[in-house]
């Protein structure tokens, strides 16, 4: 490991950003402030933290439908992403993505997925446009388990190692495929083996390390950039609450859940790792920035606008806001055939659904 | 100055002038690089460009469109080969789900500047599973650009707007036509623009609005028609999504009879979609229904009988014209 004292305290600093906001988003979204659907992150922290800080701003990822901690830990200002959990116009996605949704192409964050393993050809793509464009960028897919029982996860790990491409694939192993044990999914206990099959080297990690993640993810993506291709990292961690806030979690025991985040819960996992050189008082200082961050990104998305009704209509095209290309011009005559009978969504309503 | 060149070679041209004229284009696909292509289509360009921007492929297509839109999100400008167009079916995710609804749901943070090329239609008893026109699905699907040229202009013309163009574009080129030759412009920014309709023929009794493969058929009808006194005009819409629907506005005002034609089975397809907006916004200007030919409700059959039955020809749409125009129907 070859961290500063300053950058191992800003990892920790990262992993309790990442937590706040969880906790909030959890309660906020119980509490019907946020709409749709969030998945939380809650026990991974280390991950996202360790993959993150071993990468270089102008590097992408691609993240999944449990993605808030994967876009914090890219950089991706708090603000924007409440605003967009919210539903606001001032979301990192203008309120047309949602949690499920978030991206921010500013931090080199290409996306959450919601299809579970809709990211790998992403990555593989990412990285071969680095060959191609002859840019030393590499690009790291975050997925779960339960992604790596889809065929997109084989395809796309076939054509990164035989195209040699500058890919790290950092699997999140939380041992559940939203509510299905991975044991019962797979008859292997390693996910790592796979990449074998596919000629990808592969390193198996404690996921509630942050450091032992960034030491393997740095090694990866080292190897990636001197072109020496992808690698596959599984990361051994788990996943605290429900596959979806609100999950009644019939399928584990809450003493499982217990004992797991008693042994290893990644930010008490850390504090250990820090020992003397982090005081009680500074953690203590850390968590309340925690809190009076996510607090003003409430705020301040509370103070935003909802979208503007039109722009449900713009968007999906480039060009679509442009009076004489022909996208705006058939888009305009579907607008006409579609207005006369549009539904009247009035003022007030948010239409959350819940 | 013009050329007559096969269609096959007009779209070989493209993807030369297109790869000389943006060092980011690329493109990728089964058998391409050392093969040639299935048509010949892409001889001689990895001589010219090397193996690095055209790329042979492990049968993945899910793999092959989802790389595509991810390098299309990160600088690229990708031309994905499909092979046949059928295979689609094996990345629909990568093209539903991901290409078609990136730009929108990240808020206009990115473009995805795709061309996916999907070889299609009936030709030589390929049967079920190699003889499709699936356009109509991704009319249906926003965020998509799709185009169905016609001729080897339209080919060389529509491929490089297609590549040019800044949305995920697909561009379905029927099998039975790459041998076919035609005229094509010398003028190397040549392009066709996406949207845009082409009259083939004017005429004032009836007009057949059809596109890809179904023009020619069109054409070979119109004849036959103008010997019996019926003056048709075929309207090749080029682009399926976005519609010319000015032109077939147009088209309704000077004939005031259409007939929509296409390969694609006719149930739930682009005819249909014409058909109902010549209905809700041309009404007064009818002098008769619209009359829709496509293929029938089924797969396309292995025996050249039926194969040959099931989907509109010349006689087809002359028998449907003549009784347009004549109140027969």
């Amino acid at each position: 490991m070859n961290l500063s004292p300053d950058r191992q305290r800003e990892m920790l600093r990262q992993m309790l950003t990442i937590r706040r906001f969880e906790e909030r988003a959890s309660a906020d979204y119980l509490g019907g402030k946020i709409y749709g659907v969030v998945h939380c992150y809650i026990g991974e922290e280390a991950v996202a933290v360790g993959v993150c800080s071993a990468l270089d701003a102008q590097d992408r990822i691609i993240s999944t439908h449990r993605g808030h901690g994967h876009t914090l830990a890219k950089g991706t200002p708090m603000r924007g992403m409440v605003a967009e959990l919210f539903a606001r116009s001032t979301g990192v996605c203008k309120g047309k993505g949602g949690s499920m949704h978030i991206a921010d192409f500013s931090v080199g964050m290409l996306g959450a997925n919601g299809v579970v393993a809709g990211g790998f050809g992403l990555v593989a793509g990412a990285a071969l446009s680095a060959v191609q464009r002859k840019t030393d960028q590499v690009a790291v897919c975050f997925f779960g388990d339960g992604a790596t029982n889809r065929g997109p996860f084989h395809e796309n790990l076939n054509l990164c190692a035989i195209w040699n491409l500058p890919a790290v694939f950092v699997l999140e192993n939380n041992r559940y495929a939203s509510t299905t044990s991975t044991a019962e999914t797979m008859k292997i206990k390693d996910v790592a083996i796979r990449a074998e099959g596919y000629g990808m080297p592969s390193a198996i990690v404690d996921g509630f390390d942050a450091f032992a993640v960034y030491d393997a993810v740095g090694a990866a993506v080292e190897r990636a950039r001197a072109g020496g291709g992808p690698t596959f990292v599984e990361c051994k961690t788990y996943r605290a609450r429900g596959h979806f806030i609100g999950d009644p979690e019939r399928y584990r025991q809450k003493a499982e859940v217990e004992d797991v985040m008693n042994a290893s819960d990644p930010i008490v996992r850390m504090q250990g790792l820090l020992g003397d050189a982090l005081s009680p008082e500074e953690f203590e200082q850390l968590w309340s920035e925690a809190r009076e961050e996510f607090a003003d990104a409430v705020a301040f998305a509370r103070s935003s606008p909802p979208p503007e009704r039109e722009e449900a209509f713009f968007g999906a095209y480039a060009g679509d806001r442009e009076p004489g290309n022909p996208v705006h011009a058939a888009e305009a005559r579907e607008r006409d055939r579609f207005m006369p009978f549009a539904p009247d969504v009035g003022s007030g309503s948010q239409g959350s659904g819940h | 100055m013009a050329r007559t060149i096969s269609f096959s070679d007009a779209t070989l041209e493209a993807m030369q002038e297109e790869m000389r004229r943006d060092p980011t284009v690329f493109l990728m696909g089964e058998d391409i690089a050392k093969q040639g292509g299935i048509f010949g289509q892409f001889k001689g360009l990895p001589q010219e460009f090397g193996f690095d921007r055209v790329r042979d492929t492990p049968i993945s297509e899910a793999a092959l469109v989802g790389a595509g839109v991810g390098a299309a999100l990160t600088g690229c400008r990708p031309v994905v080969d499909m092979h046949f167009a059928d295979f689609i079916t094996c990345a629909m995710d990568e093209l539903v789900n991901q290409a078609a609804k990136l730009r929108y749901m990240f808020g206009e943070q990115c473009i995805v500047p795709m061309t996916l090329r999907a070889p299609d239609g009936i030709t030589k008893s390929a049967g079920s599973q190699h003889s499709q026109a699936l356009e109509g699905w991704f009319v249906h699907t926003p965020g998509l650009e799709v185009v169905v040229p016609a001729d080897a202009e339209d080919a060389k013309g529509l491929l490089k707007a297609a590549i040019r163009s800044d949305n995920p574009t697909l561009y379905f080129e029927h099998k039975a036509l790459f041998p076919q030759k035609g005229s094509v412009p010398e003028d190397a920014d040549f392009v066709v623009p996406i949207g845009k309709a082409k009259t083939m023929r004017d005429g004032r009794d009836v007009a057949i609005v059809t596109y890809g493969i179904t023009v020619g058929r069109a054409m070979e009808a119109a004849s036959v028609l103008e010997a019996d006194g019926i003056d048709a005009a075929v309207i090749n819409l080029r682009t399926v999504w976005p519609l010319d629907f000015d032109a077939i506005v147009d088209a309704v005002a000077r004939t005031h009879r259409v007939l929509v034609a296409h390969e694609a089975v006719q149930v739930g397809g682009v005819g249909a979609e014409i058909a109902a907006f010549i209905g809700e916004h041309c009404f007064d200007d009818l002098d008769a229904p619209v009359v829709r030919l496509g293929a029938a409700h089924v797969p396309v059959p292995f025996a050249p009988v039926l194969q040959e039955a099931m989907y509109p020809k010349a006689p087809m749409i002359v028998d449907a014209a003549r009784r347009l125009v004549r109140r027969e129907l």
